[in-house]
């Protein structure tokens, strides 16, 4: 029984977001930490932020990211990297929230950024069902997979934010009626699997096991399958959702061209950077006519398989734990880096599966059972 | 050796949905330039689609007019190509899986009835217009028509004259305005079309190279386009005065002559692929159902209805047929009247005739049909003579103006009184005594000249069959010289 509150008497409930730069916000700039979106401002609050400021949160201020959230940590912002005293990469958003600069943020998971940045400082990201959360007014990059999710010094907190976000919204299509549930139960009895494919994580295991949860070890041979999948999906999406960007209607335009081929051309050449541009050249090559069947329609097959096997290993399990990367800390992004760690982030992101990330673990669970992951992450953030 | 030509249309027709196929944004056309617009038909970042289920209603009412197959689960997926007239630089199209597939339309063309096969009908969204302005040698994007919901109706290569396409045109388009589809009006672009076509020899099984003209807007300039790409293949073949290539052509309807605008083996690569934000849709009986029951009557069938009830001749019912708003008004004026030939007769020579002149789309014609029907009473009981009726339907079409009104004002009831006629026909006879003499000599025609000059005299209300009978008489009783 909710108590009717009317809009002038909502007040701040004392809680602050942030928001990162690929969620719009009415009033700031909006990015995507791309020269293409340079001086971009929204023209309305995504709904995600609008159920915030409904809520009484304050939205503080927005977050840099890697453009369009592509890369690991955000090395890839036009407007500069942030790094820590050590000269490690940090996410901006999980880095403002940890300093607490802000009770929680909102970030859009396209490519593991926000699961990497919490699992490799003081704090936790839930990555929530896909569908669960409307993505209306997140900067699109891919479709398929991103969801926005929340970043908060505490699980119970992310949670929390994560209740007041979530929920059907019209004005998104692939939102689902059903919805989840956040809250964080008793860990005995939780079955934890763990795949011999990507090693272990001694620490946690033992955590869970001292709290009553019963871990088994497998095999989860499909993941550099799923990996390579990942890959020919996002890029095929990033080259789709980035055409857009082409110096017409907004963003940046080139000072100097011809004729429009160059205006495109100087454009879209000045703007992206070197991550985005090789994903979009690679994205159009896995979709063009000659090596659509032989790569897109394949990873499509690899999507459907990792959904079935992970679905089937849900039958017998609560929650699958993996890294969220290979090592404590970067700093320097690449490609190269980019595409070996996106092993541990992919099988989330192709499935759309809930996952929850922090103290260099990862946590998945079936669709709409956050509360077995949030359940596993409580007990390591009293731990580890 | 005798040639054949083989056609296949692809038209675009705009829905007729008050609102885009996307977003809430109006599709109605005559909007100030940009104001139909909001940040998703804009291609601004972080609006999603939701598809307009009017649209789906609309494609499967086209689907089941055209005997298509229809698809039970629907699907869109992305085009991908750059031009500023595409905020988003892509286009949502359906392309793996259109909504309707392997229907067929029936046309009647000189020679046989004909039935041509439609390949598929698949539902997308339109790009904006870019106007070019030549003095400042700049080009500005009009948005308002991005995202107005489209279908697209591809026909089998079925199609072999100019002739064959116009009727297949002309009935797809009336299918179209009968179910309420589309507005499908060529001057302003809610119909438009693509011809491909080929030459082969008769017989041969050689392999002819096709050509396509895009966005043809006008039926005159489609049969044009066609003699004059036809007749090219043909010499290309029969004389070699040029190789045909795989190609897109324009089509220059001043100068009369097609041109090259781009290669095919060179054109885009448009990469299409699903769009993951439009959840495929499930077309379950129920929806089937609603649509059926709400299926209007074909024009076949309404022409069909009309030679059963009226004995009205086949050419004459197509004509009546050939859109709704006329179909309608005749059903409506026949009614009134109880004269359904004299009905038909006024609707295609004299109804059709001021439309001509005034340059009216025979779907916008409305006028009361209780008007018109009076009108064609009032004739048909000799009040007012024919050429008095038809202009008291200019009248009424201009005007509204009601025809009983027009008789009245304008002086046209027939004069009955024979007496004032007789006295009419014997100044006529003394003042043509020369014309009088000829027809009595035996110069048959002139008799026509004394009606004329009798009815002239009369002002036009002279009861004909009245003038005639006394005329006869007058002559008969003149002296014999």
């Amino acid at each position: 029984m909710a108590e009717y509150i009317t809009q002038a008497e909502i007040i701040s409930n004392g809680r602050t977001a942030v928001v990162d730069d690929t969620i719009l916000v009415t009033g700031m700039p909006a990015t995507a930490g791309s020269k293409a979106l340079e001086n971009f401002k929204p023209l309305f609050d995504a709904e995600a932020v609008a159920r915030l400021k409904a809520n009484g949160y304050v939205i503080s201020g927005k977050a840099n990211v890697g453009e369009f959230a592509l890369d690991i940590l955000g090395e890839t912002s036009y407007y500069g990297a942030v790094t820590d005293a050590d000269g490690c990469l940090a996410g901006a958003a999980s880095s403002l929230v940890a300093a607490g600069k802000a009770d929680c943020a909102l970030c859009l998971d396209v490519n593991g950024a926000p699961r990497r940045a919490a699992a490799l400082s003081e704090t936790v990201f839930i990555k929530p069902t896909y569908g669960t959360v409307s993505r209306h007014g997140a900067i699109p990059c891919v479709c398929s997979a991103e969801q926005i999710g929340v970043a908060a010094r505490s699980v119970a907190h992310a949670a929390d934010t994560l209740g007041v976000i979530a929920g059907f919204d019209q004005k998104d299509g692939t939102c689902i009626h059903e919805s989840a549930c956040y809250h964080i139960t008793n860990a005995e009895g939780l079955r934890v699997f763990t795949a011999d494919e990507l090693g272990s994580q001694k620490k946690a295991e033992d955590a869970l096991t001292a709290a009553g949860a019963r871990i088994r070890r497998g095999s989860f041979a499909i993941a550099e399958a799923v990996r390579s999948a990942w890959h020919v999906l996002l890029c095929a999406e990033v080259c789709n959702n980035l055409s857009r960007y082409d110096g017409v209607k907004y963003g940046y335009r080139a000072p100097v061209y011809t004729n429009i081929d160059e205006l495109y051309t100087n454009s879209r050449s000045q703007t992206l950077g070197i991550t985005a541009k090789s994903m979009i050249l690679y994205g159009s090559d896995v979709l063009s006519k000659d090596r659509y069947t032989q790569c897109y329609e394949k990873a499509l097959r690899i999507r459907r398989l990792a959904h079935e096997t992970l679905t089937k290993l849900f039958s017998e399990y609560d929650v699958f734990l993996l890294p969220a990367c290979s090592v404590p800390s970067y700093k320097n992004g690449s490609l190269e880096l980019l595409y070996r760690e996106s092993l541990f982030t992919a099988p989330a992101s192709i499935t759309g599966f809930p996952a929850v990330a922090l103290r260099g673990v990862q946590l998945i669970a079936a669709p709409l059972m956050e509360t077995k992951a949030l359940t596993a992450a409580a007990v390591l953030e009293g731990v580890i | 050796m005798a040639f054949e030509i083989v056609i296949g249309l692809e038209v675009h027709a705009e829905l007729a949905t008050r609102s885009k196929i996307f977003c809430s944004c109006s599709s109605e056309r005559g909007a100030e330039q940009n104001r139909s617009v909001c940040p998703a038909c804009a291609g601004m970042p972080g609006m999603l689609p939701v598809i307009n289920r009017k649209v789906i209603d609309l494609a499967m009412t086209a689907g089941m007019l055209l005997n298509c197959q229809i698809n039970r689960v629907i699907s869109f997926d992305k085009k991908n190509y750059y031009y500023p007239d595409l905020p988003n630089a892509y286009q949502i199209t359906q392309w793996f899986s259109p909504i309707c597939r392997d229907g067929f339309i029936n046309i009647d063309t000189q020679d046989e009835p004909r039935k041509i096969g439609i390949k598929q009908i698949h539902m997308e969204e339109d790009a904006g217009k870019l106007i070019h302005d030549s003095v400042t040698g700049t080009s500005l994007v009009d948005f308002n028509r991005t995202s107005v919901p489209l279908i697209e109706i591809v026909s089998q290569p079925d199609l072999r004259s100019a002739g064959e396409v116009t009727a297949y045109l002309h009935r797809l388009r009336a299918l179209l305005r009968y179910g309420g589809i589309s507005q499908a009006r060529w001057e302003e672009g809610s119909i438009r079309c693509d011809v491909n076509i080929s030459v082969r020899r008769e017989g041969a099984d050689e392999k002819s190279v096709r050509t396509e003209m895009k966005n043809m807007n006008s039926l005159s300039a489609i049969e044009r386009a066609i003699e004059y790409e036809s007749t090219r293949h043909i010499e290309a073949i029969e004389y070699g005065t040029e190789r045909l290539i795989q190609e897109t052509r324009g089509w220059d309807d001043a100068q009369g002559c097609s041109f090259s605008m781009r290669h095919k083996e060179t054109a885009a690569d448009y990469r299409y692929f699903p769009d993951p934000n439009l959840m495929p849709i499930r077309i379950d009986e129920n929806w089937i159902k609603r649509i059926q029951s709400a299926l209007p009557e074909t024009p076949e069938l309404r022409a069909g209805r009309y030679i059963q009830a009226y004995a009205l001749s086949k050419p004459d019912c197509e004509l009546l047929v050939s859109s709704p708003a006329i179909a309608d008004l005749f059903e409506a004026v026949a009614e009134k009247t109880g004269l359904p030939r004299e009905t038909a007769a006024w609707i295609i020579s004299d109804l059709f005739r001021i439309a001509r002149r005034l340059k009216t789309n025979l779907d916008d014609i409305s006028i009361s049909s209780e008007k018109f029907a009076d009108l064609i009473i009032m004739v048909a009981n000799n009040e007012i003579n024919r050429a008095a009726g038809r202009k008291a339907l200019d009248m009424l079409f201009e005007h509204g103006t009601d025809p009983r009104d027009f008789a009245r004002d304008n002086n046209l009831a027939i004069n009955k009184d024979t007496g004032d006629m007789e006295q009419v026909v014997r100044q006529i006879l003394r003042d043509h005594a020369d014309i009088v003499s000829d027809y009595v000599g035996g110069r048959v025609k002139a008799r026509q000249a004394l009606v004329g000059a009798v009815m002239r005299a009369l002002k036009g209300k002279g009861d004909p069959a009245i003038v005639n009978h006394i005329l006869d008489d007058a002559i008969a009783k003149l002296p014999s010289e």
